[in-house]
């Protein structure tokens, strides 16, 4: 789980990381207001919005007086902000942050994040903060500077100081930047983040260290634990199609394609996908209805395809194991009378009671092209689309 | 002879009273595993479909003398359940719950740690569907009648592609020493390396199937032990070449994220080291068959 800039600042403050002064606006009146409260000659307003690469898009402005901030914000307010890690559909301004303008002399990167090969939490350290960061990854990998904390002791200080020094900081920097580095670190620890990332870190030009931009991601398996955290989910967001199927024990991520793909577990969903696309054809989608596929939850799997305006076809493929296929057949069944389907449906189905499940589905009428194996079902979902006749329906169920 | 599991492992399921854990252990009865005992933390002196109810995994093992145990104990508390296995002289555990906390697995990685390679035990999972060697013993949820005896081992992250592959091998009348579920998990207990050592070793398998997806660093490392020390041919699939790119919020992933975590990078890696790469999903099977009709 995402959460915003303001909230991830506000909780690593809690662990003492230093952030500079700021308040957060729901309308340009509330953000001229804030401008006022925080004081100075200076003020960013900050679109908060679930995405980084928010300054190339315009979603952080400079002002340098009151009607700046309110003609900043009010231009940000209920627009899409279109980045290049938003998706191209962008994420709507519903909240901005105005914070106080700091002159900065350094810009640092320090993220933490579980690093699969270790197993371990793995701090990550950069001088090249801000947005040249990826770039430098890439360019100069030698240059990221890496420590893995051992999970039986926690983030030692010698370490915290290890990265400050290289990190180039002046002697009496070391330690607020040690304070820094151990506040992200038990935040990350405490609250079961999955990644903190301060880019950038600064130095300002009188010698003072903060978090000019945060973000944090939450492990969802463990959010249970942490309601504080939960309540700071914002669902606007978030993909609708994809809230809706999390809230139904569905895992499903929209794409570009034309045909809809029902599946049971990730792999065979990723598997089934790229045989769509071997046999020609684009997925329109990504979803793992998981284990247990009952009746009802192949239904709500149908209409959450369904409901993508680009689908002319569908794939069902779901390998019972446990569940059986006459289970499946049912869903389909159910989800199909419910809400009639007026393009070509594609069902594969292997397993368990595989003979059951034909049955009920080659008696019930309905237009459904039959598969055997994986291969067959996409190139006939394929073939579907592409011509799009019901004469083909009919051939291929006799 | 198969891999981690035959007819006689005693194996106990942890949560056994529960809606999961008492269905499977009747299904996993019907095929044949030896279940001797289940535990449940205050339901000792019951019993589910015959089996003996104990209330810690030590008093179980005390009276049954198992060696495995199948964790089947809902996220919270699965952590606790494997550590609880690794304390008590388990040799292997099959974890397949599935939504453990990320840093619960870290705690348990560094928990087995506390034991010497000789005395640690092999956990499996979490998230995943289980293990199999087909005719002797079915420790996990899946299907069973898919699944034929043979030479071919399998392992695979994901559990119904696993069944894919194995329901590809018996329409083409090929069997399956051992198929083991490694789970999909970003921290997992044993790797494709870990496995593919076993199989290694073991003189009924001939071939190994190895079903890989994007992301995270252990086909790659699965390649290098192919190249140097692997005397068996490896056939390889890896799901995800057609998958979109994560969305991130941050740089952090990207920084981290090594050569070698796409599909593409991952099927390049193993074909270099001498896999022999089904070119997709459906071929498998016939994959397997023709590099088997080489071997003398």
């Amino acid at each position: 789980m995402d959460i915003h800039e303001y909230q991830a600042k506000e909780i690593l403050s809690g662990f003492g990381v230093a952030i500079p002064r700021g308040g957060l606006a729901y309308s340009p009146e509330q953000a001229a207001y804030r401008a006022r409260e925080i004081g100075g000659h200076q003020w960013v307003v900050k679109a908060q919005v679930h995405s980084g690469g928010r300054g190339i898009a315009g979603g952080i402005k400079v002002c340098a007086d009151e009607n700046e901030v309110y003609d900043a914000a009010e231009g940000m307010f209920g627009h899409r902000l279109i980045t290049e890690q938003s998706g191209k559909d962008g994420k709507v301004i519903y909240r901005v942050y105005v914070e106080a303008g700091i002159a900065i002399k350094r810009e640092l990167y320090l993220g933490f994040v579980l690093d699969r090969s270790s197993e371990r939490i793995m701090v990550v350290a950069s001088i090249a903060g801000g947005m040249e960061i990826e770039e430098i990854s890439v360019s100069q990998p030698d240059s990221i500077i890496r420590c893995i904390v051992e999970p039986a002791v926690g983030m030692q200080t010698f370490q915290a100081r290890e990265i400050a020094f290289k990190l180039g900081i002046e002697p009496d920097l070391i330690n607020e930047t040690v304070e820094v580095i151990m506040g992200s670190y038990q935040a990350f620890e405490q609250l079961d983040a999955t990644m903190v990332e301060i880019n950038p870190l600064v130095v300002t030009t009188e010698g003072s260290l903060y978090a000019l931009d945060a973000k944090m991601t939450f492990d969802d398996n463990a959010i249970f634990r942490h309601p504080n955290i939960a309540e700071l989910r914002d669902k606007s967001q978030e993909d609708a199609r994809e809230t809706r199927a999390a809230d139904r024990g569905l895992s499903y991520l929209g794409l570009d394609g034309n045909i809809g793909c029902i599946v049971n577990g990730a792999g065979l969903a990723m598997a089934t996908m790229d045989m769509i696309k071997q046999a020609g054809g684009e997925p329109a989608n990504f979803l793992d209805i998981g284990g247990g596929a009952t009746p009802e939850r192949v239904a709500k799997a149908f209409r959450l395809v369904m409901s993508d305006k680009n689908v002319k076809a569908v794939l069902v493929n779901i390998f019972a194991g446990i569940n059986h296929c006459d289970w499946v057949a049912e869903g389909v069944l159910q989800a199909i009378k419910k809400d009639p389907i007026d393009i070509p449906l594609v069902v594969r189905r292997a397993g368990t009671n595989v003979e059951q499940g034909r049955k009920i589905l080659s008696q019930s009428g309905l237009p459904i092209i039959r598969a055997n194996t994986l291969s067959e079902a996409a190139v006939r979902v394929v073939t579907a689309v592409n011509s799009q006749s019901t004469y083909l329906l009919e051939v291929l169920q006799k | 002879m198969s891999i981690l599991v035959d007819r006689y492992t005693p194996v106990l399921i942890q949560g056994i009273t529960g809606r999961i854990g008492s269905f499977h252990c009747k299904e996993m009865l019907e095929y044949g595993t030896n279940i001797v005992g289940g535990v449940t933390p205050g339901k000792a002196g019951t019993s589910i479909h015959g089996v003996p109810v104990f209330n810690t995994v030590n008093e179980a093992v005390r009276e049954t003398s198992a060696t495995a145990s199948v964790v089947m104990v809902p996220p919270p508390f699965a952590a606790d359940s494997i550590m609880e296995a690794a304390d008590s002289s388990i040799r292997l555990a099959v974890a397949i719950t599935d939504g453990i906390p990320a840093q619960d697995m870290i705690k348990v990685k560094r928990y087995m740690r506390r034991y010497r390679e000789a005395n640690r035990m092999t956990l499996l999972g979490p998230n995943c569907a289980g293990i199999i060697s087909p005719g002797k013993a079915l420790l996990g949820i899946m299907p069973g009648h898919i699944f034929k005896a043979g030479n071919v081992g399998i392992i695979g992250r994901s559990g119904t592609l696993g069944y894919e592959a194995a329901s590809q091998l018996q329409e083409l009348g090929i069997g399956i020493s051992t198929s083991v579920g490694i789970g999909g998990d970003p921290i997992n207990g044993s790797s494709f390396l870990d496995i593919l050592k076993l199989f290694n070793k073991d003189s009924e398998t001939n071939l190994v199937v190895l079903v890989g997806e994007i992301g995270g660093p252990q086909e790659a490392e699965a390649a290098e032990y192919i190249r140097d020390s692997m005397i068996k041919p490896v056939v390889a699939y890896v799901a995800g070449l057609t998958a979109p790119k994560g969305r991130t919020m941050g740089h952090a992933g990207a920084i981290i994220s090594a050569f070698g975590e796409s599909a593409d990078e991952k099927v390049e890696i193993l074909r270099e080291v001498g896999a022999t790469i089904a070119p997709n999903p459906s071929e498998i099977g016939s994959t397997v068959a023709t590099v088997l009709a080489t071997l003398v």
